[in-house]
């Protein structure tokens, strides 16, 4: 059995009186797919910027490969191998699709493989008419597809997506959980989600957050059953 | 890649350039010929700002603290050394390290856009009224007195580098000063085009994003900033030279205004842009103060306000614009 990928011990996090995340102790083995589900406010997406060093965590620590990384820079974090497709897409909206990609994969890799990197992810995205056109005209499911390429580009090892599959149409939706398959040959992935569906098409293990700490982490099918789960996103008296 | 980043505008800008600096000694006298060297100057030190505003997205509010302390740092190491070559180096130098020790506080002290602008007008600000109040034999440095608010006269000019008696005539020095004014331009135009200056248009962007990829925003921004820095401090060494004469006004919150009013006008995020910006009001000052009709800050605080509110993006990317209209899209980078 080989070290976690990602391991959070007693992760906290509070901004004044409200505790955004509690105690979350999570573990992501190698080339695991983990679906992070909740409702609203749960914590999914404070958890994402402390695990990115956007936010420095109150309590607890984060481990990456056993090393510890809380608190670290956010670009240092990122140069150890940690990528993110934000909630709401972090794009440079001045810039063409193709230079956000090549800003990616430039970083780590000399110019000549740097354009093959580019050209390789375009084809993947689906975005290679698209290469040359400002990102700022773009639709919302489109941007999600190019922050995506442009985290796939820079090849990390662990690949964090909040909510990839928002502002997409259904076949959209299909072809982004196939992505998500394909990504997960190679890498670990964790992914927030609400659409369910969306859900129902990647995931094997699954953790559900409510008011910052984990609810309950299992398997896709017993969370469907899961009494608990339902009256979180349904209510108390809703589930029946 | 790099290649492609030098589009027919810039190499059309270089040429012009290149026709401009060997042709006009031919046929402009030699006052034309000084008044056009004092706006190449100029348009170096507009430059500076167009690069550090215009791409690296920092409000530099007070360019000419560099400007000035290239111009003293010229004047002070040139009456001493009693040559100029290493007091251009100095010019440069000087600013450029100044920079980074104020970028140092600004950008990894993590400060929003609105106190960098406070900031670096407060420092050009105290740099002025510090100089100013230099007058007297106390305050010397070397062989140079300060001389506060009278300035310092009489400055040694350019010189063929190691050779201390040869001074450059007029012509040289429009031609010294148009090479440089080439080679900053191109220059600058490799930079952005190099993975160092395509980070630093990213960061413009999107901070964010650029930090989730691994880049370090802090130093990139630092960076620019410093080279910016030094780029003002070289046109303040040329300014200085221009009238063997430096007075605290190079601080001034008129000079920094100027330089800010170049920018908006000529446009941001060009380089073509802070030139043309900076010829255009250079020209009118020279033809508002020869002609006494109005007031000239009156005018020129008319222009920058018909500018914000009606062509806020300035003259060369507006005219981009409309070429992009009437002759198909053009992408942004065509711009030079």
């Amino acid at each position: 059995m080989t070290a976690p990928v990602l391991e959070t011990v007693g992760l906290s996090m509070r901004f004044g009186g409200v505790e955004a995340v509690r105690g979350v102790n999570l573990s992501l083995a190698e080339r695991e797919l983990r679906c992070l589900i909740g409702p609203n406010g749960a914590g999914k997406s404070t958890l994402f910027k402390l695990l990115t060093g956007q936010l420095r965590p109150t309590a607890g620590r984060i481990l990456f490969h056993g090393q510890d990384i809380t608190g670290h820079h956010t670009h240092a974090i990122a140069r150890r191998g940690i990528g993110i497709k934000t909630q709401v897409p972090n794009l440079f909206d001045g810039l063409t699709v193709r230079e956000h990609l090549w800003l990616s994969a430039r970083r780590t890799n000399p110019a000549a493989r740097t354009r093959a990197i580019v050209v390789e992810v375009l084809e993947r995205i689906g975005l290679t008419g698209l290469a040359d056109g400002p990102v700022g005209q773009l639709s919302h499911g489109l941007r999600q597809w190019v922050e995506l390429g442009t985290v796939l580009a820079g090849n990390p090892e662990l690949i964090l997506l909040d909510e990839p599959a928002a502002g997409m149409t259904h076949d959209e939706v299909a072809r982004t959980a196939e992505l998500v398959r394909e990504i997960n040959r190679t890498h670990a992935l964790i992914v927030v989600e609400h659409d369910m569906q969306f859900v129902r098409m990647i995931a094997r293990t699954v953790t559900v957050m409510h008011q910052g700490a984990v609810l309950v982490e299992d398997t896709m099918d017993r969370i469907l059953e899961n009494r608990a789960v339902r009256d979180v996103y349904l209510g108390k008296h809703g589930g029946a | 890649m790099s290649r492609r980043h030098f589009t027919p505008g810039i190499v059309l800008t270089a040429a012009a350039m290149v026709a401009i600096g060997l042709g006009v000694p031919q046929v402009v006298d030699q006052f034309g010929l000084l008044q056009l060297t004092v706006f190449a100057s100029m348009c170096i030190l507009a430059l500076s700002l167009g690069i550090i505003w215009g791409y690296g997205g920092i409000l530099c509010f007070g360019q000419s603290a560099f400007f000035g302390l290239g111009a003293y740092a010229y004047a002070v190491a040139a009456v001493n050394l009693g040559e100029s070559t290493v007091a251009v180096v100095l010019a440069i130098a000087v600013p450029a390290v100044f920079a980074a020790l104020l970028g140092y506080f600004m950008f990894y002290g993590r400060l929003s856009d609105v106190y960098l602008g406070v900031i670096t007008l407060s420092v050009t600000l105290i740099f002025f009224n510090l100089v100013n109040s230099t007058a007297g034999d106390a305050y010397r440095i070397g062989k140079a007195r300060l001389n506060g608010f009278n300035g310092m006269p009489s400055l040694p000019t350019f010189n063929v580098p190691g050779d201390p008696g040869r001074l450059l005539d007029p012509t040289e020095t429009f031609y010294l000063v148009m090479a440089l004014l080439l080679v900053i331009y191109v220059g600058l135009h490799a930079l952005l085009a190099s993975h160092f200056g395509r980070v630093v248009v990213a960061v413009r962007e999107n901070e964010t994003r650029c930090e989730l990829l691994g880049y370090d925003v802090r130093l990139h921004k630092l960076l620019i900033f410093t080279i910016g820095g030094g780029i003002a401090g070289l046109a303040g060494s040329l300014f200085a030279n221009w009238g063997a004469f430096v007075s605290p006004n190079v601080f001034s919150l008129g000079m920094t205004a100027q330089i800010i009013i170049w920018v908006i006008v000529g446009g941001l995020g060009t380089l073509v842009g802070p030139i043309i910006g900076c010829l255009i009001m250079q020209y009118l000052a020279t033809e508002l103060g020869t002609q006494q009709l109005a007031n000239t800050n009156l005018i020129f605080g008319i222009i920058f306000l018909a500018f914000v509110l009606l062509v806020p993006r300035g003259i060369v990317p507006s005219l981009g614009a409309v070429r992009a209209r009437v002759f198909g899209a053009a992408r942004p980078r065509d711009l030079a």
